[in-house]
């Protein structure tokens, strides 16, 4: 517990220990604010067009969650289908890393063909670029369910359905967590990417509008604020996955003999 | 402690009393092959083997020697290649009686309480499984408890898996194979993970909870102190492919103690099973 809160305190340090620095920095040299703008001068220009970036900051998250929710339901579903059947797993598998492998950049583009600048671009590269860690990490927790209790369960009359309700998916619940915390980044990535490229609305889009009025106090505020709410979905996700699967990360130290 | 007495029964028409009263398991003309063509493996050569209802089997011999395929042939988890594997009067995938498992993994769900985990299967099987939402709920986990109890498990069904040692999580496996009152119990090495005194503990709760619920048992082992302590007939098999080689009855009363595994009677039944299975594992080399 102790050593717990002495790394959150050096953690919490080092951040500080970095801005501190940085406004050391600009200040010494004397560096333009076109150029990099100092952290208080980021963090003012935050606070005072607080009004103004709020509706963005809204539209991005909203678009990152819409995103993030259906590239879960669809990673959930594609991860269950190619852990559960060996056949599909090595069927699909290449596809699958294909389709990961495309930055996904390239694809805003065609969204926007298809479907006009504006959220739903946003919300189809969130999705396509945060599925793919959750399809993985479902397959893996399905395929290493143990034989032998597979056997017993078996032995017992159990369906397929059964084994996958009672045993394949609790089993998959750490690995889906660990996922979520890694996906639910990437939605927010892909979010920011594609209102960056097509839209006007989000903190994408106030970026690329605050640079092309070289407002850069402006740009490394909208940065500021992702990386703000980057941690705090992350962090949120995390204390989700310690709640619900604890049981996976226990010690070992209270073993009755 | 009184000087255990080895009585031996007295002996039926058959001469073999364990193969009297209705048959629970049947395995005519049965070989299993794994693979095909050139890579073919022959796990298990044609074997012929009855089980009387409410009798405890053991299987010894080499190890690879088909022992476990012939478990699982009866758990209707291997197909066979040959023959017919019948039991409870059907054949073994219509599941026509109601069976419990264990192996030498205790293969508790770390996420479960020991309570829960020994209840699994009762989510799973008729007619426990639709009654399982209804009220019967707190009936059932009063027979999980009345069963932890036999086993010595009383204060820990709250606790998780992690929080219980080896021997522990084995006693859970036991009732977790029991719950559901299997007619036939299906045991893989279930001690063979254990050290030597916590086995020869869970021996006799075994043979406690066995004397207790009856059901019939099949134990495949490499233990033949285990062997001859459980079980009422044990078979030897020979090396792969196997076959059954020796099938021979042990007399001894019960509840057996663990004093009588070291009485001249009983070394000497061990002695002539370890014959069987050295001759045997010699003949493959």
């Amino acid at each position: 517990m102790r050593q717990n809160l002495t790394q959150k305190f050096w953690s919490g340090g080092l951040i500080v220990l970095f801005f501190v620095l940085w406004e050391l920095f600009c200040l010494a040299t004397g560096m333009s604010d076109l150029v990099l703008p100092r952290p208080s001068q980021v963090f003012a220009t935050m606070f005072n067009r607080f009004p103004v970036l709020w509706p963005h900051i809204l539209q991005t998250l909203s678009t990152t969650m819409i995103g993030f929710v259906l590239g879960v339901a669809l990673g959930v579903l594609l991860g269950a289908i190619i852990g559960v059947s060996k056949v599909a797993y090595d069927t699909a598998y290449p596809l699958l890393i294909g389709f990961s492998s495309i930055p996904k950049v390239a694809v805003v583009p065609i969204f926007v063909l298809w479907f006009g600048s504006g959220s739903v671009p946003a919300v189809l590269t969130a999705l396509s670029i945060c599925f793919f860690p959750i399809v993985v990490n479902i397959a893996t927790g399905l395929a290493t369910t143990e034989p032998e209790l597979e056997d017993v369960l078996k032995a017992l009359g159990a369906s397929k359905f059964d084994i996958l309700w009672n045993v394949g998916l609790p089993r998959t619940m750490p690995f889906f967590f660990a996922s979520l915390k890694v996906a639910v980044s990437y939605a927010f990535v892909g979010a920011v990417l594609s209102e960056t490229v097509a839209s006007n609305r989000g903190i994408g889009n106030v970026m690329m509008t605050a640079s092309s009025n070289f407002n850069v106090p402006l740009v490394f505020a909208g940065l500021f604020i992702l990386a703000i709410l980057g941690v705090a979905l992350y962090l949120i996700f995390s204390l989700i996955e310690q709640r619900i699967t604890g049981w996976a990360t226990r010690k070992n130290d209270l073993v009755v003999t | 402690m009184n000087r255990m007495q080895l009585k031996w029964p007295e002996q039926t028409a058959s001469g073999n009393p364990s193969l009297e009263g209705p048959t629970a398991v049947e395995l005519s003309g049965v070989s299993v092959t794994f693979g095909r063509g050139e890579q073919a493996v022959p796990a298990l050569a044609q074997t012929t083997l009855r089980i009387a209802d409410g009798d405890f089997l053991a299987l010894v011999g080499p190890s690879g020697c088909g022992k476990s395929t012939i478990l699982r042939l009866v758990g209707g988890l291997v197909r066979p290649s040959t023959g017919v594997v019948v039991v409870g009067g059907r054949e073994v995938a219509a599941k026509a009686l109601r069976i419990g498992m264990a192996f030498q993994n205790p293969t508790l769900l770390p996420w479960l309480t020991i309570e829960q985990n020994v209840l699994l299967p009762l989510k799973i099987v008729e007619p426990y499984r639709s009654e399982f939402r209804k009220k019967r709920r707190t009936e059932f986990r009063d027979k999980a408890h009345a069963l932890l109890d036999q086993v010595g498990l009383s204060g820990f069904a709250s606790r998780f898996p992690w929080q219980l040692s080896g021997g522990m999580l084995q006693r859970a496996n036991l009732c977790r194979a029991l719950i559901h009152e299997p007619r036939l119990l299906l045991l893989d090495e279930p001690f063979g993970a254990l050290d030597q005194f916590t086995r020869e503990e869970l021996w006799s709760t075994l043979q406690t909870l066995w004397l207790a619920h009856r059901p019939t048992v099949l134990l495949v082992t490499h233990d033949l102190r285990e062997a001859g302590f459980l079980a009422n007939r044990i078979c030897v098999m020979s090396a792969r492919p196997g076959r059954i080689i020796d099938d021979s009855s042990v007399p001894f009363q019960r509840p057996r103690t663990i004093q009588m595994t070291f009485e001249p009677d009983f070394v000497a039944l061990n002695q002539r099973l370890r014959e069987f299975i050295v001759s045997a594992r010699s003949e493959n080399t």
